[in-house]
């Protein structure tokens, strides 16, 4: 056939992958069901069963203004829910990037992806497809999540505006670009899906608890803070706070931002690059 | 344009630098011919497949097709070459014209021009009534169907297919050929198969290569192959417990003579014409054959030939043809 029926661009068919990967999650009403009736299901009853403000506001010696007060200091807000529901929202967003791994795994398995890999399509366009559909779907997910927590009663800061709802999908955008990188990564190189599934259970617990999406990162142990302060987690906790619950403090908005910037830069790189490699070999 | 449309000097493929999978073999595939590449399983089919179709890089030597170099042009290589691969790749969760049209997109093909290419493919292998049910649920003769409209989509100038009927009951078999048939016929492209099932490799290939062990034994026209042996065979027995070997051996046109048991083998060109000589031959020194037949050679006789094993004896031993598939799978690192 001749060349000129060919489209021109370089990324040809990267639309074409993303197309299928979303597909293949909204076609399946049990499946997109399941995905989102989960984190609500964490963020009704982690949160409103884990009432920590009570443990303050219960007791009739603590002063209200003190209690108030003890609360803020610690979670930065009031209402232990709001807190929550807001670390809930990164949480999500690591749980369907980590899925994305999942999918390159099957892919490899069912012989897909060697189908694909017989097509001139860009190598560069599959590992940008798993990539960009993992977001999507983080995007959206996180847009229910929060929808939700708004009805559950999450109480926003002084500083907010309905404009900041767009940072935080910018915020998360950049958490799952990253974090499917390293995902993808890892998934791409492994034949069994029981390892991606190991090393799935094995992250992805203690890089929730190992960050400030549940608890402050200021009351940990020593041994644990570095940890926290690297997790990329964490960053996206806070920014997610910082546009929703808090009183804005631009310097610390500003350094979650770069930081997430960067860990999307640097993990998208290597995982585009060495992807890229392993599929052209 | 009839020149060499495939060709393999050298070709060799090491996987973890000690399992040699495909060892210097050497063929071309000339435009419009159907190819077969036989042989049994882990004997390097796939291997070279893969390497022909840009999945795996040579370890050495060299391949082209359509003049385009395996190596170092993948990317053209695969704009004009179609894969119909040995697994079911259409994704089950999307519909059929879903995944035809994933294909179009794949290779670049614009909307204006896949779209109806699509419903024209769906149209040959007959699955314009299905294509907007999932995959699935269609049959196995009806997946393979899809593989190969998928396979087509580009418009290939070179269609490989890794074993396009296995796993399919004998009439979905035969019938997954007619659509391969009468896609042949429709866009007139080369065909590079592989199979195990010689029957159709006999019916269907203009030249075979039998390959083992990473090597390639012989290649040729079936028919070549099949006259190669020397002829039709000529099973007997009689009454008698003479020995009567030298008797036949005179008798014109028979080549060879095998006694095994109190059964005689004769390899004789032109069987049919000469089995009644023999009979008369053994009649007029008063010897009375009690039963005579005759065969004629098939591929499952030339493979015993250069194999030494039958295929029927390599399908038998699953279990290590298992294991060598999936020592294979392991190197290749699926």
């Amino acid at each position: 056939m001749s060349q000129t029926e060919r489209s021109k661009n370089p990324l040809h068919g990267f639309w074409a992958l993303t197309n299928r990967e979303l597909k293949k999650w909204y076609k399946q009403p049990i499946v997109l069901f399941m995905t989102i009736i989960q984190p609500i299901i964490w963020m009704s009853l982690f949160g409103k069963a884990m009432n920590l403000s009570a443990i303050f506001t219960s007791n009739p010696n603590i002063p209200q203004q003190v209690a108030e007060a003890m609360m803020k200091q610690t979670f930065g807000t009031s209402d232990y829910f709001s807190f929550m529901a807001a670390g809930m929202l990164s949480f999500v967003s690591l749980f369907t990037t980590m899925f994305s791994g999942m999918s390159v795994v099957w892919d490899r398995r069912l012989g897909f992806l060697n189908k694909v890999l017989s097509t001139p399509v860009a190598r560069g366009a599959i590992v940008l497809s798993k990539i960009a559909a993992a977001t999507i779907r983080s995007l959206v997910q996180v847009g229910i999540v929060l929808g939700f927590a708004f009805l559950l009663g999450l109480k926003t800061g002084p500083s907010f505006t309905p404009f900041n709802i767009l940072g935080v999908f910018v915020v998360v955008s950049l958490f799952c670009v990253g974090l499917s990188s390293v995902f993808l990564l890892i998934g791409i190189r492994s034949t069994r899906w029981e390892t991606q599934m190991a090393v799935m259970n094995l992250l992805n617990l203690p890089l929730m608890f190992s960050s400030n999406s549940l608890f402050p990162t200021a009351t940990m142990p020593d041994w644990l803070q570095p940890v926290a302060k690297a997790n990329p987690l964490s960053y996206t906790s806070d920014a997610i706070r910082q546009l929703l619950l808090y009183d804005t403090n631009a310097n610390q908005l500003m350094f979650d931002f770069t930081y997430l910037a960067i860990f999307a830069g640097v993990f998208a790189t290597i995982g585009i690059i060495l992807s890229w490699r392993y599929l052209s070999r | 344009m009839s020149e060499d449309i495939i060709k393999a000097e050298g070709l060799t493929k090491v996987f973890n630098k000690s399992l040699v999978a495909v060892d210097h073999v050497n063929f071309s595939v000339k435009e419009g011919e159907i190819f077969g590449f036989l042989g049994p399983n882990g004997a390097g089919k796939t291997t070279t497949i893969n390497m022909l179709i840009t999945l795996l890089k040579p370890t050495e030597g060299s391949g082209s097709v359509c003049g385009y170099d395996i190596a170092r042009q993948a990317n053209m290589v695969r704009n004009v070459i179609g894969v119909v691969p040995q697994e079911y790749t259409a994704d089950e969760d999307l519909t059929g014209y879903e995944n035809i049209t994933l294909c179009a997109d794949l290779y670049g093909i614009p909307r204006e021009v896949s779209e109806k290419r699509v419903l024209e493919l769906l149209e040959l292998v007959e699955l314009s009534a299905f294509k907007d049910k999932r995959v699935a649920t269609y049959s196995g003769g009806m997946r393979r169907r899809l593989e190969l409209a998928c396979g087509l989509i580009n418009r290939p100038r070179v269609l490989f297919l890794d074993e396009p009927t296995l796993g399919l009951d004998v009439q979905t078999r035969a019938a997954t050929w007619d659509y391969i048939k009468l896609l042949k016929k429709e866009y007139g492209m080369t065909l590079f198969m592989t199979t195990h099932y010689l029957e159709e490799a006999d019916a269907l290939c203009d030249r075979v290569a039998i390959i083992d062990h990473g090597k390639i034994l012989v290649i040729g026209s079936p028919g070549e192959l099949k006259n190669n042996l020397g002829g039709d065979i000529i099973t007997l027995g009689i009454r008698e417990t003479a020995d009567i070997k030298s008797l036949i051996e005179e008798i014109e046109h028979v080549k060879e003579v095998k006694k095994q048991d109190d059964t005689y083998l004769v390899k004789a060109e032109n069987g049919e014409a000469t089995a009644p000589l023999i009979i008369e031959a053994l009649r007029n020194k008063g010897y009375v054959v009690t039963r005579l037949s005759l065969a004629k050679p098939t591929l499952n006789e030339v493979y015993l030939d250069y194999t030494g094993k039958s295929m029927r004896d390599t399908e038998e031993s699953k279990e290590s043809f298992f294991a060598q598939r999936m020592t294979l799978r392991r190197a290749r690192g699926r």
